[in-house]
């Protein structure tokens, strides 16, 4: 009882948070629903006993990946999207469409779900276990995507920087000549 | 105790979300906050998997759980490289709008 | 025990908890203005009750009565939401900090922690990484040059120093075996303190302590807030009860680090014990006060006597100096804790 009503209190939060991100119309408001919605997929984490993994999307996901996005958003000053008539051919085919899609998706899932139920709190999530897990049988793949994330880095910085920065080499000012100092008027000396 | 198919109806509306979004919305930003939404969808089908298979006594359990850090690994690479790149887009062509971004060369 | 039971006294102990941290971080503006006072050759607060300890009562009046402007083309809702979301997580980290030992009234016993997380310290973690969104939002929302600029700058930095941060905590974790703060006081019994553990210890202290100070925006990386740079920073279009909040939010994060700093490098609540059993469980509590009294003076006392960074040396000095040490701390820690096993 208890389990059923947590879960839907955070798939109701997580579901309003998705419609909200497609809803709302300026980009910043679409950022912190999908940041309501990553922290509710945390509780809804933290429900079936993944403790650590909430853990990690909350300081991963939610506190710096969608910091990276608010940040953008406020770089590139982004505004409010028009309706243009694009995006209005896009929203006439692309509602119907994937409402197919999503309806086959649901009837499959629901038609080929087990009866097996998940209690609340099922996983061991006990960062003991997921360690043993990711340093003995994960551990090639760890390794290959902390290498991935340094390219990510070096490929960031490079794409983001400003195409003369990175050619021009920090150099002392040359010497500025000096300004020309008008002359002071003093109450003995007339102007022409 | 809830039945599986629940939090894989929870995660397809995640995912689907997330597919409407990247159709419909034409701020790039936006679209890749969509993409977002779908890696997160795609994550709570995982960690429900896990406790699913768990339950059952299968001692590969728990791989669903270190599956979901890659995957946030590669969605954070992902994130970044993707913004540094909308930035570079949006110094040349002054636009965030998808749809003004057609022509190869300015 | 029962749920009624358990669920009243959670709610005793985080009224009290959060009723002691609301007057600690009022009576840390009071100890930051006397200490600074004096360190500056002056008195300080001293007319408002003795010794000036009204005043934060005072200032707390003020800030209720003082007109609230919200000027017409800021964003309203995060305007009015940015402070909210500051203080919040501010305040919330301090539910998974333990304060002694358990304390038995009665037939009750209960831990001194509003809650045992056995992941206290990535919750920590987690609740000051979002503590960045009230800063970055804050800048935004107020649509003005000098917020936005002072906002970006905060939160660039904020985020640059969480991963000196989090590393430089996970040598400790390394040391105690897991991340509940309980498990890590419990582990530095018998005077083993974690900042005694030379050399791996002190560096990760010293790390913890500098990325903490350039999280919380404190001098001497201060220059997002600083008065002669950006006005005010972020805050620069907040008056009244918002930037009270603000000013709040901050102290809390103060108080916060301190209590973190305590637990995890200083032993926490260990200390002498004696006497009968109330007092022995209420003597750590002081003991656990004294400590973060002493961190709270290092904080103030640090701001007023170094100058603060220019930005880029304070990103170059977090990216290229802290970074590479925190990491290095904590491969060879693990190694040596991986060998001598």
């Amino acid at each position: 009882m208890l389990h059923l009503a947590l879960f839907l209190f955070f798939g109701a939060i997580c579901v309003a948070g998705a419609v909200n991100l497609l809803v709302q119309r300026h980009p910043i408001n679409s950022a912190l629903s999908l940041v309501v919605v990553m922290a509710s997929l945390a509780g809804e984490y933290l429900l079936l006993g993944a403790e650590f993994v909430a853990a990690i999307q909350v300081i991963v996901y939610a506190g710096a990946i969608m910091v990276l996005f608010i940040f953008t958003i406020m770089l590139l000053n982004a505004g409010e999207e028009e309706r243009t008539k694009g995006s209005r051919v896009a929203i006439l085919l692309g509602i119907p469409g994937v409402a197919i899609g999503a309806v086959l998706v649901a009837w499959t899932l629901l038609r080929h779900s087990q009866t097996a139920s998940v209690p609340m709190f099922a996983l061991p999530g006990v960062p003991r276990d997921i360690a043993r897990l990711l340093f003995h049988d994960f551990l090639l793949p760890f390794e290959v995507t902390s290498i991935l994330i340094l390219i990510a880095i070096m490929g960031a910085v490079v794409l983001a920087s400003r195409p003369d920065a990175v050619a021009r080499p920090h150099h002392a000012e040359p010497a500025q000549q000096p300004r020309e100092v008008p002359e002071l008027v003093g109450p003995g000396k007339e102007r022409g | 105790m809830i039945p599986l198919s629940c939090y894989l109806v929870l995660s397809g509306i995640l995912f689907v979300s997330g597919v409407l979004g990247f159709l419909i919305k034409r701020n790039i930003i936006t679209i890749f906050m969509s993409i977002e939404l779908m890696l997160n969808g795609v994550n709570l089908s995982f960690v429900a998997f896990a406790a699913h298979w768990h339950m059952l006594g299968n001692v590969h359990a728990l791989s669903g759980q270190i599956f979901v850090f890659f995957v946030m690994v590669v969605a954070a690479a992902e994130a970044a490289v993707g913004l540094a790149i909308i930035i570079a887009v949006y110094r040349t062509r002054e636009t965030l709008n998808v749809d003004q971004v057609n022509l190869l060369k300015l | 025990m029962s749920i009624a039971i358990f669920a009243i006294i959670s709610i005793i102990k985080s009224v009290a908890v959060i009723f002691v941290l609301l007057t600690a971080v009022a009576y840390s503006v009071w100890l930051e203005r006397k200490v600074s006072a004096h360190i500056q050759n002056r008195w300080g607060p001293t007319r408002v009750g003795p010794f000036g300890l009204l005043q934060p009562l005072a200032d707390g009046i003020k800030f209720i009565f003082k007109e609230d402007l919200t000027q017409p083309y800021v964003y309203k809702t995060l305007y009015i939401a940015s402070p909210i979301i500051a203080v919040v997580f501010a305040i919330t980290a301090i539910s998974v900090i333990p304060f002694g030992n358990s304390i038995t009234i009665g037939p009750i016993t209960t831990y001194l922690q509003i809650t045992d997380l056995n992941i206290g310290l990535l919750v920590v973690l987690g609740i000051t990484s979002m503590g960045v969104y009230g800063v970055a939002l804050a800048g935004w929302s107020s649509n003005s040059k000098y917020s936005l600029l002072g906002g970006l700058r905060a939160s660039a930095q904020m985020i640059s120093y969480e991963i000196s941060l989090g590393l430089s905590l996970i040598p400790v974790m390394i040391l105690a075996g897991s991340f509940s703060l309980r498990e890590i006081v419990n582990a530095q019994r018998h005077l083993h303190w974690n900042f005694f553990y030379v050399p791996f210890g002190t560096i990760a202290f010293f790390t913890y302590l500098i990325s903490a100070y350039a999280e919380t925006n404190r001098t001497p990386f201060d220059l997002p807030e600083a008065e002669s740079e950006l006005v005010a920073g972020y805050h620069t279009e907040y008056s009244a009860m918002k930037f009270a909040m603000f000013f709040m939010a901050e102290y809390a994060n103060m108080v916060t680090v301190a209590c973190l700093s305590t637990l995890l490098f200083f032993g926490g609540w260990l200390g002498p014990v004696f006497g009968p059993p109330l007092m022995q469980a209420l003597l750590p509590v002081l003991w656990f006060c004294l400590k973060v009294f002493f961190f709270m003076f290092l904080y103030v006392w640090v701001r007023w006597t170094l100058p603060r960074f220019r930005y880029d040396q304070l990103m170059a000095f977090g990216w290229k100096v802290l970074l590479p040490v925190a990491i290095a701390n904590l491969v060879v820690t693990a190694l040596v804790v991986a060998l001598r096993a």
